[in-house]
C-alpha cells in the first residue's frame, strides 16, 4: 500500500498520519477532524488516504460521516485504494440503523471511481427494497448517480424498472425522490442523444403523482410538478383535471412550488379550449404571483423575470396590479430594473398618470443607472400610449429643466424616439432641447439631438449654425455622431439649399478626406454622388418617409415565448434565452464528438432556435435604437444590419423565422453574408454542419459561426471530425 | 438542481463547499467574485443568476457572505435560490449567527447538514426542527445511536410522534405589517397589508387543528352570514402542514401543526390603507450653511389604541453636522450612518399630534448637483397592539386529539410597519403645502 504513495515523512501531514494511527479513539477522531479542516481550506491531504481509510469502521456515526466525506473528496485521486473501502460500505448497507444504511448507499454513489461501481449494484438493489422509507428515498437517487457514471449498469440491473415500480410507493417522499431520479436520468439520456423515453409518464403514473403531490414535502412537490409538466394529455378533460388538481398549490408558502404550479398550468392550459376556464385559471394565478414579491430580493427577481414572460403571453394577467410593482427605495437595482419593465408593460390609459408621477420620482434618485432607465421608461410609455404622449413630454421637459447632465442627455435620447413615433407633433420642444446643446457630452445624446435638428431643419432657423458647431469639431467626434452630423447636414441642405451649401461642402470634404472610419467615408461618398448626379433622387432617398416606431409586445419570438413559458422558473426563463444558448457542453471529448453525429438533427434545431433568438432580440432592441432609422444607408454594425435584413424579409430570413428551413446554413450565409464577412458560398454539406455543432460555440455568435464553417468544410463526415479534433 | 454549493467570504474565498455532482469543477468557485467585479466595472448590473462559459452561477448575499450554487443544466432557479435562503435560516437556527467565524468553528456539522439537506443536487429535508433531531452538535450523545426521525419521510414530515406536554397550550399571533408609500402631494400611492398568523404549539400527540377566520370567501361559499365584518384576503399562503386541497374546496384551514413555533399562514390585502402614523417635514435650507427641519407626527387611528416604540427616520444630507434637536415628546438622535435623524416616541396615543425641530450645520463648500441631492423618503417604525388594520379575527381554533385532552388557545393581535412604510413628505419650505387626507 505504501509503495503506491508513501505517507509524508515530516510536516503536518506526517503528524496527522501518526495521530490517525493512534491507539486512542479520541486522538484518531480529532485527527480526522483536522484532516477535514485542512481539506476545507484546500490543503492537499490526499496523501493520508490509507490512514483515514483505517478509521472507517467505527460505531461513532460522526466519525463515520467524516471519513465518508473524505472518501467522497479524494476517491477520484486514489481509485486503487477506494477498493479497500468497499467491504465496509457493503457491510454498512446491512447495518441495523437505517441512518447508516442510507449514509453508506448515498456515499457509495458519490465516490465516482469506476472500480467500485460493480460492487454497488447488489447493495443498491437491497436498499431500493429496504423496509425503511429513508433508505429507499436515498437509494432512489443513487440510481440516478449510477446512471450518471455508467448507464449500462443501471439498464443491465433493471434498476429503471425498479424505479418505475417505486413511483407507486406508499411513502410520498420516496415517490418524490423516485420522480427526481427518473427525471434526472431522462434528462441525461436526452442529452446523450438517446431517443427512448426513459421516463414515460402514463396515465396510471399521472394519478399516482397527483395523489403524492398533496402529501409530500415542499421540494418533493416541485419535482412532481415538473414531472406533471412533461405529461402529454390525451384529451381536453384530462388537461382540465390536471389544472384543477394543481391549482391549490398556488397557496403553498414556498415560492418555487408556486412557480412550478404556474408552469404546469401554463402548459396544460394550452389544451383547455373553454375560454371561461382559461380566464378562471388566469384570475387565480394573479394574486399568488403578486405575493411572490414578498420574498427575498433574489427570489423576487426570478419571479419578476417570469412575470415579464407571462405578461407577454397574457397581458390581461395583472391588469389592475401595476401599483404593486412600484419600486421600493431599498430594492436592489436588479429588482428595480425588472419592475420598471413590467410597469411599462402594464401601463394603460387608466393608470398612466400614477405611473408617470412615479417615474418622475425615480428620475430624481441617486443611482444614475436607475435614473436613466426610468427616463427611458417614460419614453416607452409615450410610445406605447398615444393619449399620454403629451404628458410624458411635459415630464421630460421638467426633467430637462433640472439641468443635471445625465438626466438631460437621457431625456434628449428619449425625445428623439418620441419624434420617431409622433413626427412633427412636439416641435415646440426643440428650442429647449437645443438650448442644452452645450451640456451634451455623450455620443448617443449628441447623435440624437443632431438627428432631431436634421429632421426638423426646415423649422429651426439657426439649424445651420447649430450643425456648424458639430462640423467644426467633426474629426474629434465619435463615429455615430459623425454619421448623424453628415446625414443631418445633407438633410438641411436638401430642405434649405440657400446658405448651407458651404456647410455641406465642408462636411463632405472632411468626411471623405480626414476621416478614418470607412463607414463615414462611404456614406459621405454616397451622398456626394447622389447630390452631384440627381438631387431629386437624393431628396427621395434622404428625406424619405419612415414608418413610425412602436413598442414590441414581446421581447422574444412567439415560438421561443411558448418554449420559455413551458419552463417557468428555470434558468432559461430567467435569462429569456433558450436552453441551448447557455447549457454548456463544455470541452468536447472523442465520445461526445461521436455522439454529435447522432445529435446532428438536434443541433440544427438548436442552432436555428438560437439564431432566431439573437435575431429577434436585436430586432426588438433596434426598434428603439435609431441607427436603423436611416434604413439601408446605415451600415455601421453588422448586428444592426442583420436585424435590418431580417426586417426586409429576405426569403431565407423568413424561412428561418418560420423555423421551416431545411438547411439553416443557407440562412446563415444569407444573413451574415451581408455583414461584410466573406462567408463561403460553398454548398454546405452535412459534414460541415456536424463540424459547426462540434465547434463548441454554445451560442453561435454571428461573426464567429461562418469562420468555424470555413474550417470545417471538407467533404466527408469522418474527415470533418478529424480535422476539428486536430484543432483541439 | 445544483451541482455544487459553496459559502464564500466577501473576498470570494470559499469557506466551505460541497460538490453534489461532478460536472462543475471546483475552480469555478474562485472565478465567481472576479466575474462580479468585472460586471460592476463594466457598469453592467449584477443579477442573482448569470452564466459564464457553460456554468450557471446562482447566488445570494447574507451579511458578509455569499452563498453560491453552481449548475451546468437548465436548472430550476427559484428552487435553488430558495434552497440557499433555507440553508441560511437552518444555519442561523444552529449557530445563532451565520458569519465567517461560526462557519469555521462548525465546519463538521455544516458538512453533515449539507449532506442531509441536499442529495445529488436535489433539496431534501430543510426543516431545521427535524434536522436538529438527528444532527446535533453534542456528538457525545451519539452513544445512543440516532436514527432518522420517522418525520423525515412521513406524510407528516414536520412533526415527530410521541410529543408530550403536561399543559396543552396554543398561542396564536396575528401580525399585520403595513407597507405603504405616500407621495409628495400627500396621497397614498401604494399600500398593502401583509398578514401572518404565527403559532406557538405546545400540544401532545398528533393533534388535528382547525382554524376559523372571518374570511369573506368562506362565508360566501358556505352560505353563512357573517356577524360583523368579514375580510377579503387577496392571496393566502400556507405552511406545508395545511391541507391545500381542503382549503381549495371549502376554505377550511385544517392541519396537524409542527411542534413549537412556526408561521401557519400569511395573507395579503391590497385594500387602500390610511397611513396609521402620518409624518411630514418642512425643510429649510439656508444658503448652504445650515438646514432646519420641522417634523410633524400624527397618529391617525382610534383613541383607544396606542402605537408603541415609534421610530421616525428623517433623511438629512450626508455631510450634515452639529445637530440640535427640540421635541415636544420622545427623544431624537442623529444617525450619521443612515444619513438621518431618528425621533423615538415610546408611546403615541391615537389621535395625538406632536412636533419637533432639528437644526444641522452644513459645510460651506458643496458639490455641483445640489438640486439632485435627492434623499430617501421618511420611514417609520411602529407597533400597535390589540389591533389589526384589516379587521381579521380568529373565530375559533378547534383542537382534536385522540386522547381527548382540552387545550387552551390564546390569541394576540398586532399591527406594525412593514419593510417599506415610507412617506415622501419632506418638502422644501415654501413649496406647496401638504393636505393630509
Amino acid at each position: 500500500m505504501s509503495g503506491f504513495r508513501g505517507p509524508p515523512r515530516k510536516g503536518e501531514n506526517y503528524e496527522l498520519s501518526a495521530d490517525l494511527n493512534s491507539e486512542y479513539r479520541e486522538k484518531r477522531k480529532d485527527a480526522i477532524k483536522k484532516v477535514i479542516a485542512n481539506m476545507t481550506v484546500q490543503k492537499d491531504v490526499s496523501g493520508l488516504f490509507p490512514d483515514v481509510l483505517k478509521n472507517m469502521q467505527t460505531d461513532d456515526l460522526e466519525q463515520k460521516k467524516l471519513v465518508y466525506l473524505y472518501l467522497m473528496n479524494y476517491a477520484k485521486t486514489q481509485p486503487e485504494l477506494v477498493i479497500l473501502a468497499v467491504n465496509t460500505f457493503v457491510k454498512d448497507t446491512d447495518d441495523p440503523n437505517p441512518l447508516v444504511r442510507a449514509l453508506a448507499i448515498r456515499t457509495m454513489g458519490m465516490l465516482r471511481a469506476e472500480k467500485i461501481l460493480d460492487y454497488i449494484c447488489d447493495p443498491l438493489n437491497k436498499c431500493l427494497r429496504d423496509d425503511n422509507p429513508y433508505v429507499r428515498k436515498t437509494a432512489a437517487l443513487c440510481v440516478a448517480k449510477l446512471y450518471d457514471l455508467k448507464p449500462e449498469l443501471v439498464i443491465e440491473n433493471g434498476f429503471l424498472e425498479t424505479l418505475q415500480d417505486m413511483v407507486a410507493d406508499s411513502n410520498p417522499m420516496v415517490v418524490a425522490n423516485t420522480v427526481a431520479a427518473l427525471s434526472d436520468i431522462h434528462a441525461a439520456a436526452v442529452l446523450a442523444g438517446s431517443s427512448t423515453d426513459t421516463f414515460h409518464i402514463t396515465s396510471t403514473i399521472l394519478n399516482k403523482l397527483l395523489v403524492a403531490l398533496n402529501e409530500c414535502s415542499e421540494w418533493g412537490r416541485v419535482e412532481i410538478l415538473s414531472a406533471l409538466a412533461r405529461y402529454e394529455t390525451t384529451d381536453e378533460r384530462e388537461s382540465e383535471h390536471i389544472c384543477e388538481r394543481v391549482v391549490p398549490q398556488f397557496q403553498h408558502a414556498n415560492a418555487s412550488v408556486v412557480l412550478a404550479a404556474v408552469k404546469v398550468i401554463m402548459i396544460h392550459m394550452r389544451h383547455v379550449k373553454s375560454e371561461n376556464l382559461n380566464k378562471q385559471m388566469i384570475r387565480k394565478m394573479a394574486p399568488p404571483l403578486v405575493t411572490l414579491l414578498s420574498n427575498p430580493p433574489e427570489v423576487q427577481w426570478v419571479a419578476l423575470r417570469n412575470v415579464n414572460l407571462l405578461l407577454q403571453k397574457r397581458p390581461d394577467l395583472l391588469q389592475n396590479e401595476m401599483r404593486v410593482f412600484f419600486c421600493k427605495y431599498n430594492d436592489p437595482l436588479y429588482v428595480k430594473v425588472e419592475k420598471l419593465d413590467i410597469m411599462v408593460r402594464l401601463a394603460g390609459e387608466g393608470n398612466v398618470d400614477a405611473l408617470l408621477s412615479e417615474l418622475k420620482e425615480y428620475a430624481s434618485e441617486v443611482d444614475v443607472d436607475f435614473v436613466r432607465r426610468s427616463i427611458k421608461a417614460i419614453g416607452q410609455t409615450a410610445i406605447k400610449i398615444d393619449a399620454a404622449a403629451e404628458r410624458c413630454v411635459n415630464v421630460l421637459l421638467e426633467l430637462i429643466g433640472t439641468r443635471v447632465s445625465y438626466v438631460v442627455q437621457e431625456a434628449v435620447v428619449v425625445m428623439k424616439d418620441i419624434f420617431r413615433k409622433y413626427p412633427s407633433t412636439y416641435e415646440g420642444v426643440i428650442p429647449t432641447l437645443c438650448a442644452n446643446l452645450d451640456e451634451l457630452d455623450e455620443p448617443e445624446a449628441k447623435a440624437s439631438l443632431i438627428w432631431i435638428i436634421g429632421e426638423y431643419a426646415r423649422k429651426i432657423d439657426n439649424a445651420d449654425e447649430l450643425l456648424g458647431i458639430f462640423v467644426d469639431t467633426f474629426t474629434e467626434e465619435s463615429y455615430p455622431v459623425q454619421l448623424q452630423t453628415l446625414t443631418a447636414v445633407v438633410k438641411l441642405f436638401l430642405q434649405k439649399p440657400d446658405g448651407s451649401q458651404g456647410l455641406v461642402q465642408r462636411v463632405l470634404n472632411t468626411a471623405t478626406k480626414d476621416c478614418d472610419s470607412p463607414d463615414v467615408r462611404d456614406r459621405a461618398y454616397i451622398y456626394w454622388r447622389l447630390l452631384s448626379t440627381d438631387p431629386g433622387a437624393a431628396k427621395a432617398v434622404v428625406l424619405a418617409h419612415r414608418p413610425p416606431i412602436s413598442l414590441p409586445r414581446t421581447t422574444v419570438s412567439p415560438q421561443l415565448l411558448e418554449e420559455l413559458l413551458g419552463e417557468v422558473s428555470s434558468l432559461a426563463s430567467v435569462y429569456h434565452k433558450p436552453e441551448e444558448t447557455f447549457v454548456g457542453r463544455g470541452r468536447i471529448g472523442i465520445d461526445t464528438v461521436q455522439k454529435k453525429g447522432v445529435e446532428l438533427a438536434d443541433d440544427r434545431a438548436a442552432a436555428q432556435k438560437a439564431l432566431q433568438t439573437v435575431a429577434i432580440g436585436q430586432q426588438a432592441e433596434n426598434l428603439l435604437d435609431f441607427s436603423d432609422a436611416d434604413g439601408a444607408e446605415d451600415g455601421q454594425q453588422p448586428s444592426g444590419l442583420a436585424a435590418t435584413t431580417m426586417l426586409t424579409s429576405t426569403p431565407a430570413a423568413a424561412n428561418l423565422l418560420a423555423g421551416t428551413s431545411s438547411n439553416p446554413l443557407d440562412d446563415l450565409v444569407s444573413i451574415f453574408g451581408n455583414a461584410s464577412l466573406s462567408a463561403p458560398t460553398v454548398q454546405p454539406q452535412s459534414a460541415a454542419l456536424g463540424g459547426f455543432g462540434l465547434g463548441g460555440a454554445p451560442s453561435p455568435l454571428p461573426p464567429q459561426t461562418p469562420s468555424v464553417l470555413q474550417a470545417a468544410s471538407p467533404p466527408t463526415q469522418q474527415s470533418g471530425q478529424e480535422d476539428l479534433l486536430g484543432l483541439f | 438542481m445544483a451541482s455544487l454549493i459553496a459559502i464564500l467570504d466577501l473576498k470570494g474565498k470559499p469557506l466551505i463547499q460541497r460538490s453534489y455532482r461532478d460536472d462543475v469543477p471546483a475552480s469555478c468557485i474562485e472565478r465567481f467574485l472576479p466575474i462580479i467585479l468585472d460586471l460592476e466595472e463594466d457598469g453592467a448590473q449584477v443579477t442573482p443568476c448569470f452564466t459564464r462559459e457553460g456554468v450557471n452561477y446562482l447566488h445570494i448575499r447574507h451579511s458578509n457572505l455569499y452563498l453560491l450554487a453552481l449548475s451546468k443544466r437548465n436548472s430550476n432557479a427559484a428552487e435553488i435560490i430558495l434552497f440557499l435562503h433555507r440553508l441560511v435560516s437552518v444555519l442561523i437556527e444552529y449557530f445563532k449567527e451565520l458569519e465567517e467565524e461560526s462557519i469555521r468553528d462548525n465546519f463538521v456539522i455544516i458538512y453533515e447538514l449539507l449532506d442531509e439537506m441536499m442529495d445529488f443536487g436535489y433539496p431534501q429535508t430543510t426543516e431545521s426542527k427535524i434536522l436538529q433531531e438527528y444532527i446535533t452538535q453534542e456528538s457525545y450523545k451519539l452513544e445512543v445511536q440516532v436514527r432518522p426521525p420517522i418525520a423525515v419521510t412521513n406524510a407528516v414530515s414536520w412533526r415527530s410522534e410521541g410529543i408530550r406536554y403536561r399543559k396543552n397550550e396554543v398561542f396564536l399571533d396575528v401580525i399585520e405589517s403595513v407597507n405603504l408609500l405616500v407621495n409628495s402631494t400627500g396621497n397614498v400611492v401604494r399600500s398593502e397589508i401583509l398578514g401572518a398568523v404565527k403559532m406557538k404549539c405546545y400540544l401532545s400527540g398528533m393533534p388535528e387543528l382547525r382554524l376559523g377566520l372571518n374570511d369573506k370567501v368562506m362565508f360566501e361559499t358556505t352560505g353563512r352570514t357573517a356577524r360583523g365584518k368579514a375580510i377579503e384576503m387577496e392571496d393566502v399562503k400556507f405552511h406545508q402542514c395545511v391541507r391545500l386541497s381542503r382549503f381549495e374546496n371549502d376554505r377550511t384551514i385544517s392541519f396537524i401543526p409542527p411542534d413549537g413555533e412556526f408561521e401557519l399562514m400569511s395573507y395579503r390585502l391590497s385594500t387602500p390603507v390610511k397611513p396609521l402614523v402620518w409624518v411630514e417635514a418642512a425643510v429649510e435650507h439656508h444658503k448652504g450653511s445650515r438646514v432646519e427641519y420641522m417634523v410633524k407626527v400624527k397618529a391617525q387611528f382610534k383613541r383607544r389604541s396606542t402605537a408603541n416604540n415609534v421610530e421616525i427616520y428623517v433623511p438629512v444630507p450626508d455631510d450634515a453636522d452639529t445637530p440640535k434637536f427640540r421635541a415636544s415628546t420622545g427623544t431624537v438622535q442623529y444617525a450619521p450612518d443612515k444619513s438621518a435623524f431618528v425621533w423615538k416616541i415610546k408611546q403615541l396615543g391615537g389621535g395625538r399630534e406632536f412636533l419637533m425641530r432639528a437644526h444641522f450645520g452644513l459645510p460651506s463648500v458643496r458639490g455641483e448637483h445640489d438640486s439632485m441631492d435627492k434623499r430617501a423618503p421618511i420611514t417609520v417604525k411602529f407597533e400597535i397592539p390589540y389591533f389589526t388594520v384589516s379587521g381579521i379575527q380568529v373565530r375559533y381554533l378547534k383542537i382534536v386529539e385522540k386522547s381527548g385532552y382540552q387545550a387552551l388557545p390564546w390569541v394576540r393581535y398586532i399591527t406594525q410597519n412593514g419593510d417599506d412604510y415610507s412617506l415622501r413628505t419632506a418638502l422644501e419650505k415654501g413649496s406647496a403645502p401638504i393636505v393630509p387626507m
